[in-house]
């Protein structure tokens, strides 16, 4: 039973992983960047959570609207400010800039915010239901709930629309997404806002369960490289299956050796499928082209 | 339709392109040959602005696009089909022909369309639902083709339609080829197969080092010494 408890509150933690993740990987498949800067979008769209529920009174859930049209903009702020105009540098430029990036909002968010760590009290925070005898944390349900409803949603839109398609078009032959007339610059752009729209998503389903500090972002966008290594870089899919494995993995490693210990074993994880399969596990084949690291 | 005057292009230091001029003419087949790297490639993603010249003028119907977008230049009607096919190799072929009316001006004629090219690659309505990679050479030159179709093309440019190809199948697309001429089609055949492209063009231009070095109706070509010696083996 308690093996169970601890796989389905893990696999439930992970659906969040799962939406980081995705986000992250939105980015790398489409704009072929990786954007250390993730990570600090999760957490600016939780201090955004918690001024809209300290000064507004807004229930996280209800602020989860307004965080991913914020968090979407400030997405086509980015890449239109800062990665557009080094599309064509090379990677290491790239990789300063967001580094960059990342370093700068950190600091940020410790002079306006300081050290501690913020976290919102709702009044279902710490209610459960019962199913079958285990117990489910109901905000961590309910973020499962959105997740999943989420993904669905990005999946049709990915496959039945004309967008959607030249997204994947841009992310699979870039070339060819050219010469049937896809404008390129404007697919970043939406891909862009697209991924930091979901890691905002990822930031409000995650204040009820969760305390946010200048520093959060650095541990989540290591479990999101881990997750989307995992999945196969550029495949939004598999980003999602990886981040519930990785929700899972964690859970376990918790009870059976100490939750201390979970950032060894991503870095384990991270390795050995760099080592065994480096297009991931859940990847078709050779996926998209090299990302140009 | 289309000219290409006097164009010079680089990659970085290196000049591919040196004062390079060509005209195409509605309504026939014009066919620019060449050896490899003799800068045929170069030439036609010039023209779909996807390489940018660094002196000269393109134009089409007489408007200057040579500082255009590319999907600004598809939007146009030149459509490029690209050496090695470049299809969405894990998408289906019905989803690839569907990308190919993404542009704004063929959107509206995407039944008529797909009908039109089903009916001339009837093997690729039998396999709408695979996966574009999983399909052989010549199906994926048919899809590449067809794809190029769906946008609408008033251009159609080919790059190495028979790259890979059996002869007997090159001999198949090429035939279809005068067929999308006769619906009203122009197209430009770039090809290092001189010998069969020659007996489906109406002109050609022949490409050494980034230079037109020879050029002709394409029925004088085929007795051209130098060309029969170079290219033909004769
Ligand atoms: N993106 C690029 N960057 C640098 N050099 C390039 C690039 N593309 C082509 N070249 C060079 O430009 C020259 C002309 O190449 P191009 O591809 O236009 O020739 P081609 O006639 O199409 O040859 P092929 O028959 O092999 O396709 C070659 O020397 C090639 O190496
Ligand atoms: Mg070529």
């Amino acid at each position: 039973m308690m093996i169970l408890q601890t796989l389905i509150s893990g696999i439930l933690l992970g659906g969040i992983y799962a939406l980081i993740s995705m986000g992250l990987n939105m980015i790398l498949g489409v704009v072929r960047i990786i954007n250390f800067a993730h990570g600090e979008f999760l957490m600016i769209a939780m201090y955004l959570s918690y001024i809209f529920y300290a000064w507004g009174g807004m229930d996280p859930y209800v602020s989860a609207i307004f965080i991913v049209i914020i968090l979407f903009v400030l997405g086509l702020i980015t890449q239109k400010g800062l990665i557009e105009p080094i599309l064509d540098k090379p990677a290491s430029t790239k990789i300063f800039a967001t580094l960059g990036l990342s370093i700068v909002l950190q600091n940020l968010a410790l002079m306006i915010f300081d050290a501690n760590y913020l976290s919102v009290t709702t009044p279902y925070q710490s209610s459960v239901v019962n199913l079958l005898g285990i117990a489910i944390s109901v905000p961590r349900l309910v973020s499962f709930g959105v997740v999943i409803a989420i993904v669905i949603l990005l999946y049709l839109f990915l496959q039945k629309t004309m967008v959607g398609r030249a997204i994947r078009a841009v992310s699979m032959q870039r070339q060819a997404a050219y010469l049937v007339g896809v404008n390129v610059k404007r697919i970043y752009l939406l891909a862009f806002g697209i991924g930091t729209a979901l890691v905002g998503l990822a930031g409000s389903m995650l204040m009820p369960i969760y305390s946010v500090y200048p520093t959060l972002g650095a541990s989540f966008v290591l479990i999101a490289f881990v997750v989307v290594v995992l999945g196969g870089m550029g495949n939004m899919f598999g980003a999602f299956y990886g981040g519930l494995m990785i929700g899972v993995i964690e859970s376990l490693a918790g009870v059976i050796f100490s939750p201390g210990l979970k950032e060894v074993i991503y870095f384990i994880i991270f390795i050995l499928v760099l080592l065994i399969k480096p297009t991931g596990i859940f990847s078709k084949g050779k996926g998209s082209e090299a990302v140009g690291l | 339709m289309l000219k290409i005057e006097q164009i010079n292009l680089s990659y970085g230091e290196i000049q591919v392109l040196w004062d390079m001029s060509l005209q195409i003419p509605e309504g026939q087949i014009v066919a620019l040959l060449g050896a490899n790297s003799a800068g045929k490639s170069s030439t036609i993603n010039a023209i779909s602005g996807i390489e940018k010249i660094s002196s000269g003028r393109i134009t089409f119907q007489g408007k200057d696009i040579s500082k255009m977008a590319p999907h600004e230049i598809v939007e146009l009607g030149v459509i490029q089909v690209p050496e090695g096919r470049k299809l969405f190799n894990f998408m289906t072929i019905e989803e690839n022909l569907l990308l190919g009316a993404y542009s704004k001006h063929a959107r509206k004629d995407i039944k008529k369309n797909i009908r039109r090219v089903y009916d001339m690659f009837p093997i690729l309505e039998e396999r709408k639902d695979q996966l574009a990679g999983d399909m052989s050479g010549g199906q994926q030159q048919m899809c590449a083709i067809g794809r190029g179709l769906m946008s609408n093309p008033k251009l159609l440019i080919i790059d190495e339609l028979s790259l890979g190809l059996a002869p007997i199948l090159v001999q198949e697309l090429l035939r279809t080829l005068t067929t999308i001429k006769d619906e009203g089609i122009t197209i430009m055949l770039v090809e290092q197969n001189v010998k069969q492209s020659l007996a489906i063009s109406n002109y050609a231009y022949v490409l050494e080092n980034g230079r037109v070095a020879i050029q002709g109706d394409a029925a004088q070509l085929t007795e051209d010494p130098h060309l029969k010696k170079a290219y033909l083996g004769m």
